[in-house]
């Protein structure tokens, strides 16, 4: 039964791969990275319950936690990098 | 006793097959869309409607256990996490210069 | 059905292994890495090592990254021109490929029960560890305990690699004037992330503090929760900027960490000496051996959680200063 949707999902990963690679403002390819972490968690749910081992759901929760973090990382250094261009603009670039 | 099962069993397998649908349309769309705003708002798709369906159909799989509750976290934090970071991202592109409906962005230098 | 999964994900790897080899773009290198670590961390889970699956999401995805990204911030974001002279290199990978592959002809099937590698001391330890330790999780039995030297030894690499990032970089004197004052930088404009941040960092830590002591039962352990821990700080960083996060975790107490906990993981190996018995010899800190075991491995995890989160926040706050976040 869970063989449909790990399959959609792990397609859905090399679509948002050729995304990431494909993209052509470095934004695409953060919004891929995005979706890819979000998948992911979904995908370690899903084959918890194929493998008949819910005692592995930490590693998705502690994902989807971790997933933001990069996101809001890589936001942090752009607003950093356009800070140091356009100097005194208080970030606001 | 067996025939609530079976409806059960039903009623998952749909709902995990409609959550890969719509987590295969997403990424399709992601993929096709032409602008950035588009397949940004292509890829929420599989963050919002898609994890609701697919865990869904897990919990009632799983029944009234401690999994169900820690599906349940997932699915919040996945919730509270998802739109967030579409939020942060489009207030950074739009930041940086990219118009939606604009394929160039006004900035030269940020492009990549 | 599994095998075909690990397949389709190992040929994603190599693709972005492909991708961020010829790239001369940095950030995309870097962005490219992050979902290399995604697809490895969910073919060691297709391969049901769930430990080693946990680590990788929690170190490759988010703490790398984060780093990753705090480096490029440094330097330049283009790659320079590869030296010429590749001629050799491509030959001597070539030959080396071709002599593993090779190799590989003469392993065993995938997972066979036979192989020599399942029937040394796997057998022994599955055997042991109930009578022994009992607890569920065999590999914190194995890590902490049967193998208690070598992960002595893990946390000593963990301690002399942040020990060594931060002579390399070290405090940065030349501050800039706006680093000086309280103000709170960060993704300041960004209210929605900064509430929603916020309102996560306590769940973060409280996850981390879960898996840090439920190693015995699940997947999980002191590396792990380390760099749960540090994850949750460093979006703390992120979000109200870097010296408000010092103000949380000052410098000083960061290298108070770092050796904390490998002098909490000595000490609890001459405890055991002190005790009567050898160096890292749990069953003499309680009454029973097997209590005695309970105690040393969550002792010694306890060490391992506080290097790893100490020295993970140490380097980001060494590549913060001196930055541009």
């Amino acid at each position: 039964m869970y063989y449909a949707v790990t399959f959609a999902l792990i397609v859905t990963m090399a679509l948002a791969l050729a995304r990431a690679l494909l993209g052509p403002t470095v934004y695409d390819r953060v919004l891929a990275v995005n979706m890819l972490g979000t998948k992911t968690v979904l995908l370690l749910a899903v084959i918890t319950f194929l493998f008949g081992r819910p005692d592995f759901l930490d590693l998705a929760l502690a994902y989807s936690l971790i997933n933001f973090i990069g996101v809001l990382a890589v936001l942090e250094f752009f607003r950093g990098r356009a800070r140091d261009e356009h100097p005194g603009d208080g970030g606001d670039r | 006793m067996t025939v609530f099962a079976t409806l059960l069993d039903i009623l998952s397998w749909l709902l995990l097959s409609v959550g890969g649908l719509f987590v295969f349309v997403g990424g399709i769309g992601a993929l096709r869309m032409p602008d950035l705003y588009t397949r940004m708002h292509a890829a929420s798709v599989t963050d919002s409607i898609a994890p609701i369906l697919i865990i869904a159909g897990i919990m009632l799989q799983a029944g009234l256990t401690l999994a169900s509750i820690k599906l349940v976290a997932i699915l919040l934090f996945l919730l509270l996490t998802g739109p967030t970071a579409s939020n942060a991202l489009a207030s950074a592109a739009l930041l940086a210069g990219y118009r939606p409906g604009n394929a160039k962005p006004l900035d030269e230098e940020a492009r990549q | 059905m599994i095998v075909v999964f690990g397949v389709f994900l190992l040929t994603l790897l190599l693709i972005t292994a492909f991708a961020i080899v010829r790239t001369p773009n940095l950030f995309v290198a870097v962005m490219l890495t992050g979902i290399f670590s995604l697809l490895l961390a969910s073919n060691f889970f297709l391969l049901d090592a769930a430990d080693v699956a946990l680590t990788e999401a929690a170190v490759g995805a988010g703490i790398s990254t984060v780093l990753f990204l705090g480096a490029l911030a440094l330097t330049a974001e283009r790659e320079t021109a590869p030296s010429s002279n590749r001629l050799i290199a491509l030959l001597a990978v070539s030959v080396m490929v071709v002599a593993i592959i090779y190799a590989t002809f003469d392993k065993p099937r995938f997972a066979d029960p036979d192989a020599p590698v399942h029937r040394h001391v796997a057998p022994w330890y599955l055997e042991k560890t109930p009578d022994a330790i009992d607890i569920p999780n065999v590999v914190t039995a194995v890590l902490g305990s049967f193998r208690g030297y070598d992960t002595l030894g893990e946390v000593f690499v963990v301690y002399t690699a942040g020990i060594g990032v931060l002579f390399l970089l070290g405090k940065s004197t030349a501050r800039r004037q706006e680093d000086l004052d309280d103000a709170p930088r960060g993704l300041r404009h960004y209210l929605i992330p900064r509430v929603v941040g916020r309102m996560l960092i306590p769940f973060i830590l409280l996850f981390g503090l879960y898996v840090q002591f439920h190693g015995d039962y699940g997947p999980g352990g002191g590396f792990q929760a380390g760099a749960l821990i540090a994850a949750s700080i460093i979006l703390y960083a992120l979000l109200e900027g870097e010296n408000r996060a010092l103000r949380v975790l000052p410098r000083g107490l960061l290298t108070g960490l770092i050796a904390g906990g490998a002098l909490l993981y000595g000490a609890v190996g001459v405890a055991g000496m002190l005790l009567g018995g050898k160096f890292l010899d749990y069953s003499l800190l309680a009454d029973n051996p097997v209590s005695g075991q309970h105690v040393g491995i969550l002792l010694i995890e306890a060490g391992v959680g506080i290097t790893v989160t100490g020295v993970l926040l140490s380097i980001f706050h060494a590549f913060a200063a001196r930055g541009r976040f």
